[in-house]
C-alpha cells in the first residue's frame, strides 16, 4: 500500500496469525493503515476478516481457544507486547459490532457514558460535553437530546447502531473499528452509517468489515481483499475495484465466486 | 363440509378439551388447598391473631404473632446469609464456571439441591446446636441457608447465562475490565431474573419444618433473641395441627392461610419483577 510520507502511520499488522487452537483463522497478514483514512476488508464469509479486525484490539484472544503470533503496531508499539494492558488499550481503540449492543439496563446518556466512566471519575458537566459531543459525531443528538435518560431499548435499530457508534467515540479513541456495522440495519440506516464514516474518518483511523462490495467501495480509500484466512491483495479502493492485479480478486468483485 | 375437516376438527376439539382437562387438575390441586385453608382457617383470623401469642392449651383466644415475627426473623436471617453466597455462586458459575472448579461446584449444588431438608436440618443441629447445648433460631436460619444457597445459584447461573454474549464483547471492547463487566453489565441486565430467583428461594424456605424441627425447635412464648428457640409458622402448624385440643386445630389451620398467604405474596412479587425483565430485555 502506498502509504505517502506525509500521513502519519497509526496501525499496522506484520505477519499476524490469529489462530484457535491449532487452527489458524487468519495467516501471516501484514498491512498498514494510514491515519485517517477508512480501509474495507472485503471476503467471503469465513475468509477471517472479523477474526483479523477481532486481533486489533485484543478481543480475539477473549474467544475460546483464541491466541495470536505476529504483531500488531499501533504508533509502533507492539499492542501484543508483554507490558501493554489489554483492558487500558481497548479504550484507545473503539468497536462497533454487526448487531446493535446497547446495554438494555442503562439510559441512552449512561451508554454513551459508559467508556468514559470506566476510566474513572469525572465531573458531571465534562460527562455531558462528551455524550453531547459523541452524539453529534454519531449524528444521532438530534433525535435523543430531548430524552437522553430514555432506555436505550426504546430506539430503533438503526438509531440503536449510532449509539453504539456514539459509545465507542466517546471516549476519544485514536482507531475504530466497525464489524460489519449495517448488516442488521435497513438501506436508510446504512446511508446514515455510510455517511457517518466519511465524516468520522477527520477524527479517527477507521478500519470497517463488510459484506457488501458497494459498500467498501462507496465508503473507503482502502480495500483489502481477505480469502481462507489469508490477505489476497490490498490497495486504494479505486485501483481494487476497476484493476485488480489478482485474479481471485477479479473473481469475487465481479461475482463469480463467494 | 369435507369428511376430513368435520374428523379434523373432531380430534381439534376432543384434544383441546382434554389438555383443557388436565390444566384444570392441575390447578385443582392449589384451589382445593386454598379452598381448604379458607373454609377451615378464615373464621379464626381476627386483629388478635396477628397482635397476640399463643394462651396456655385449654384457654380460648391468643394468636400467633410470635410466629409471625420468628418466622420474618428466622426467614430473613437465612436470606441475609444466603442470598450473597447463592447470588456469588451463580455468577462464578456462570461467567468462570467452565473449568473444573465450576463443575464441582454445579455438581456439588445439584446434590445439595436433592438433599431431604430434614438431612440437612440434623446437619445444622450436629454443628450449631449439640456443641453449644441449646436449640436456637440461628441454627435453623443456617440450615434455611444452606437449603436456599443451591437453588439461588443455580437459578442466578441460568438467569446470567441469558444474557446474550453480544452484551459481554461490548463491554469488554469498551475497557471494562472482567469483573466489571460481570457486575455492571451482565448481572445487572439479568438482575430481574435473581430477583425472581431470590424470591422464589425465599418462598420455598419460608414453609420449610423438618430443618427447624432440631434447630430453631419452637417457642410458645414471644421470642426475637436468636440464640434462643423461636417460633415459626410451619412449626406452629405442626405442633398445633398434631395437638389434642380443638382450640389448637383451629389456630393451625388459620396459621396455614397465613403461611399460604406469605407464600403467594411473595410469588406474586416475583412475578411482577420477571415481568419488568421481559420488558426491558427485548
Amino acid at each position: 500500500m502506498a502509504a505517502s510520507a506525509n500521513v502519519r502511520l497509526r496501525l499496522e499488522t506484520v505477519r499476524l496469525t490469529a489462530l484457535f487452537d491449532r487452527n489458524a483463522a487468519v495467516r501471516e497478514v501484514s498491512i498498514l493503515f494510514p491515519a485517517h483514512t477508512v480501509t474495507a476488508i472485503i471476503g467471503p464469509s469465513g475468509c477471517g476478516k472479523s477474526t483479523f479486525l477481532r486481533c486489533l484490539n485484543r478481543m480475539h484472544e477473549l474467544s475460546e481457544g483464541g491466541w495470536v503470533t505476529g504483531k500488531v503496531l499501533l504508533d509502533e508499539v507492539d499492542i501484543y507486547a508483554s507490558d501493554v494492558n489489554p483492558i487500558q488499550l481497548r479504550r484507545r481503540i473503539g468497536m462497533v459490532f454487526q448487531r446493535p449492543t446497547p446495554f438494555p439496563t442503562m439510559s441512552i446518556y449512561d451508554n454513551v457514558a459508559a467508556g468514559l466512566r470506566v476510566n474513572g471519575r469525572r465531573p458531571r458537566s465534562e460527562v455531558d460535553e462528551a455524550v453531547e459531543r459523541a452524539l453529534r459525531q454519531a449524528a444521532l443528538w438530534d433525535e435523543v437530546k430531548d430524552r437522553l435518560h430514555a432506555s436505550a431499548l426504546e430506539l430503533s435499530g438503526g438509531q440503536q447502531q449510532r449509539l453504539c457508534i456514539a459509545r465507542a467515540v466517546a471516549p476519544e479513541p485514536e482507531i475504530l473499528l466497525l464489524d460489519e456495522p449495517t448488516a442488521s440495519l435497513d438501506p436508510a440506516g446504512t446511508q446514515r452509517i455510510e455517511e457517518l464514516c466519511h465524516e468520522l474518518k477527520r477524527l479517527y483511523t477507521i478500519v470497517i468489515v463488510t459484506h457488501n462490495l458497494q459498500q467498501a467501495a462507496r465508503v473507503s480509500d482502502y480495500t483489502a481483499f481477505f480469502y481462507m484466512g489469508r490477505l489476497i491483495e490490498v490497495g486504494r479502493t479505486s485501483d481494487l475495484f476497476t484493476k485488480p492485479q489478482v485474479e481471485q480478486t477479479e473473481q469475487y468483485i465481479t461475482g463469480r465466486f463467494g | 363440509m369435507s369428511a376430513r375437516t368435520v374428523r379434523r376438527r373432531i380430534t381439534s376439539g376432543v384434544m383441546t378439551g382434554l389438555v383443557a382437562a388436565l390444566s384444570f387438575t392441575a390447578v385443582l390441586a392449589l384451589l382445593l388447598i386454598l379452598g381448604d385453608l379458607i373454609a377451615k382457617g378464615a373464621s379464626s383470623i381476627d386483629w388478635a391473631f396477628f397482635t397476640k401469642s399463643p394462651v396456655p392449651a385449654g384457654e380460648t383466644g391468643g394468636g400467633v404473632a410470635n410466629a409471625i415475627i420468628g418466622t420474618g426473623i428466622i426467614v430473613g436471617l437465612a436470606a441475609l446469609i444466603g442470598l450473597p453466597i447463592g447470588i456469588g455462586a451463580g455468577l462464578f458459575l456462570a461467567e468462570y464456571g467452565s473449568g473444573r472448579l465450576g463443575f464441582m461446584v454445579r455438581f456439588i449444588a445439584d446434590v445439595l439441591n436433592g438433599t431431604p431438608s430434614i438431612v440437612i436440618g440434623i446437619f445444622a443441629w450436629t454443628w450449631m446446636v449439640k456443641p453449644v447445648g441449646r436449640f436456637s433460631a440461628l441454627a435453623g436460619s443456617a440450615a434455611l441457608a444452606i437449603l436456599m444457597i443451591p437453588m439461588i445459584a443455580r437459578t442466578t447461573e441460568e438467569m446470567v447465562r441469558l444474557v446474550p454474549h453480544s452484551l459481554r464483547e461490548a463491554a469488554l471492547a469498551l475497557g471494562y475490565p472482567r469483573w466489571r463487566t460481570s457486575l455492571r453489565v451482565v448481572a445487572r441486565t439479568a438482575l430481574g431474573g435473581i430477583v425472581t430467583g431470590c424470591l422464589v428461594g425465599i418462598a420455598r424456605v419460608a414453609g420449610e419444618t423438618a430443618p427447624l424441627l432440631f434447630t430453631a425447635l419452637g417457642n410458645l412464648n414471644f421470642s426475637t433473641d436468636v440464640r434462643h428457640p423461636m417460633q415459626t409458622l410451619s412449626l406452629q402448624i405442626y405442633v398445633y395441627g398434631t395437638g389434642p385440643f380443638e382450640e389448637w386445630h383451629r389456630i393451625a389451620w388459620a396459621a396455614a392461610l397465613v403461611l399460604m398467604a406469605l407464600v403467594l405474596i411473595l410469588a406474586m412479587v416475583a412475578r411482577r419483577a420477571t415481568r419488568q425483565r421481559y420488558g426491558r430485555v427485548r
